[in-house]
């Protein structure tokens, strides 16, 4: 099904052999997943790349947010959820017993589609994460990461001045971008971004776009969103999800311009047209 | 736009003949109706401060430092009550803030559902007590123990704390403190849980996505978050303990005197007035005792102003999010 992919796909043939000792690699075997007796995910099977950004389209409630939280377990949280088949994160099943949990969030960060800043200040929001996991050595490292974090979500110049002030004075996309810092200073290996830039305006959204095609050089990249064009600008590989089943994974280029499955194509022309 | 709200206005009129006597009644009548309790409150200031007067033209803002309290000579000295009520206000806010913002903390973010609604209930239900039956079971139950046993304890193990000497007399400072800790505890707990459980999702989530363990997002981000919240039902209680005045008469020992040691009895603003209106002879005594109303007036109309100043500010916070 991938082998007539172009050159984006070049990573994922050279992954398909070496996912469980590549750093920032994502596989799902089989995934089910329900909320009580309401099951959201059909055996969902995806491999996520190193360096690459994946993008998850589809309409409404079809299981792709729900997909992203299983990533890094944040579907925990409610009481609720059951799950079937395997998560893997650097080849280790996030879902066997005795998983570290924290651990794990701290090596998946998340970016949600709200941007949700703590009432504090810029500095205390970026160092939160840093603070909790005993990161720094001392509190001049700890600027540093808050600097260097900054810095990488293209934030740093516009709040160097104003790092006391509260958080919640800024912009929406600035509050995104700072979201952004927030999880890159625990160092995570994979970012999942949940329509970071649903609720932004298009300058907003570009930078935030353009922040996330950068971050690529570093971080593995799995995002939610609802316009396509965004996935079809950022994304190097694009799943598309229906109904809580997984239909189609391919090239991005050519998930947009030549979908095997009826339904992708539906979906897409749908959307354009 | 504006022609079609004009036309929408014109069939208003059309559909329904103007009354403006009756409406201006109305309109006036609530009015009025909403601006008494203010009227209220300021006439009670006024008529205090008035009546006041001859108290304070004798005695000065000396009246809140003199100790003295001699009503067959006249002189008057609201220092004891003053010191009574901000100690055993301080002791009863001492421990009703740990231990209601711990049960608050219990009750929004760890007990189990089935569980945050009957124990906030019984919680709310000890600000139902009256504070009359409160003060029965500080005389007969409270009281007793500290002298027998908790005062002779404290006094053993913390002999160099100057709170903690002296004689046990069970009635006092302590007893009146403990005895305003509970009936203070549901509205700290009450505030504190509101605020609490008002704290957005998508803050917790946030936290929980960087790594967090449960206790970390309740200590670092949920109740941070609330904190405006907390202080202002810490505030809000603190206002409640100053004014309270049955439980407390009945138990402080009513001694017009300060002292160092929470075991000692003592007297406060409240029960002074509460005590001695009824044989206040004499104009300056009476004048006296208006003077501690009033100053016990300003204090609790402060202290509440500042709470509800700290509760606005969550409302606000949560319209914003």
């Amino acid at each position: 099904m991938l082998g007539n992919l172009h050159s984006t796909a070049a990573p994922l043939t050279a992954s398909a052999t070496t996912s469980a000792s590549v750093p920032g690699v994502v596989e799902t075997r089989h995934l089910d997943f329900f909320y009580g007796n309401h099951q959201v995910l059909f055996d969902v099977s995806l491999r996520v790349v190193q360096h690459e950004i994946l993008a998850l389209i589809g309409p409404s409630g079809c299981g792709k947010s729900t997909f992203l939280r299983t990533l890094n377990r944040m579907n925990d949280l409610v009481p609720s959820a059951r799950w079937q088949g395997e998560v893997l994160i650097d080849g280790q099943d996030i879902y066997a017993p005795g998983c570290d949990v924290m651990a794990l969030r701290r090596k998946v960060g998340m970016v949600f589609q709200r941007s949700n800043p703590f009432p504090f200040s810029i500095e205390e929001n970026v160092a939160y994460g840093v603070k909790i996991n005993h990161l720094a050595r001392d509190r001049q490292h700890r600027a540093e990461i808050v600097e260097r974090s900054l810095r990488a979500a293209g934030l740093w110049e516009e709040v160097k001045d104003r790092l006391r002030h509260p958080a919640l004075a800024l912009s929406g996309g600035q509050q995104q971008r700072l979201c952004i810092a927030r999880a890159l200073a625990v160092e995570p290996e994979i970012l999942l971004m949940d329509e970071p830039a649903s609720a932004l305006d298009p300058i907003a959204t570009a930078r935030i776009e353009e922040l996330a095609i950068e971050l690529k050089q570093r971080y593995t990249i799995v995002i939610v969103t609802h316009n396509l064009q965004q996935a079809a600008r950022i994304s190097d590989r694009t799943s598309f999800f229906l109904m809580g089943k997984l239909m189609e994974t391919g090239a991005t280029q050519t998930l947009f311009t030549k979908p095997v499955r009826k339904e992708t194509e539906d979906y897409i022309t749908g959307r354009f047209g | 736009m504006s022609a079609s709200a004009s036309r929408l206005g014109t069939a208003r009129e059309e559909g329904r003949r103007p009354r403006p006597g009756s409406d201006a009644v109305f309109h006036w009548t609530l009015r009025g109706l909403a601006l008494a309790p203010l009227a209220i409150l300021i006439g009670l200031g006024v008529q205090l401060f008035r009546a006041s007067a001859a108290s304070r033209h004798a005695f000065g803002w000396g009246f809140l430092t003199q100790s003295a309290w001699d009503p067959v000579f006249g002189h008057f000295g609201a220092w004891p009550f003053l010191f009574g009520t901000l100690l055993t206000t301080g002791v009863g806010v001492v421990i009703a803030a740990p231990l209601g913002v711990g049960t608050a903390v219990f009750l929004a973010e760890l007990a189990p559902f089935w569980l945050r609604a009957p124990v906030g209930y019984l919680v709310e239900l000890l600000a139902a007590v009256p504070s009359v039956v409160y003060g029965l079971w500080g005389i007969f139950v409270l009281a007793p123990w500290l002298q027998q046993s908790a005062e002779p304890w404290l006094g053993d193990h913390f002999s160099g704390v100057p709170l903690f000497q002296g004689a046990p007399y069970g009635v006092g400072y302590l007893a009146a403190g403990l005895i305003l800790a509970v009936m203070i505890v549901p509205f700290v707990v009450g505030l504190s849980r509101q605020a609490i459980s008002a704290v957005p999702a998508h803050q917790r989530e946030a936290a929980y996505a960087l790594g967090s363990t449960r206790w970390e997002v309740i200590r670092r981000v949920a109740v941070p978050t609330a904190r405006s919240g907390i202080w202002g039902g810490i505030l809000l209680a603190t206002g409640r303990a100053l004014g309270e005045t049955m439980a407390v008469t009945m138990i402080i020992g009513n001694r017009p005197a300060v002292s160092a040691s929470l075991f000692a009895p003592g007297y406060t603003l409240a029960s002074v007035i509460a005590n001695e209106f009824t044989e206040a002879t004499g104009a300056l005594y009476i004048s006296s005792l208006i003077e501690i109303g009033l100053v016990l007036f300003a204090i609790t109309v402060v202290v509440n102003l500042l709470s509800r100043l700290l509760l606005s500010r969550i409302a606000r916070a949560g319209a914003a999010a």
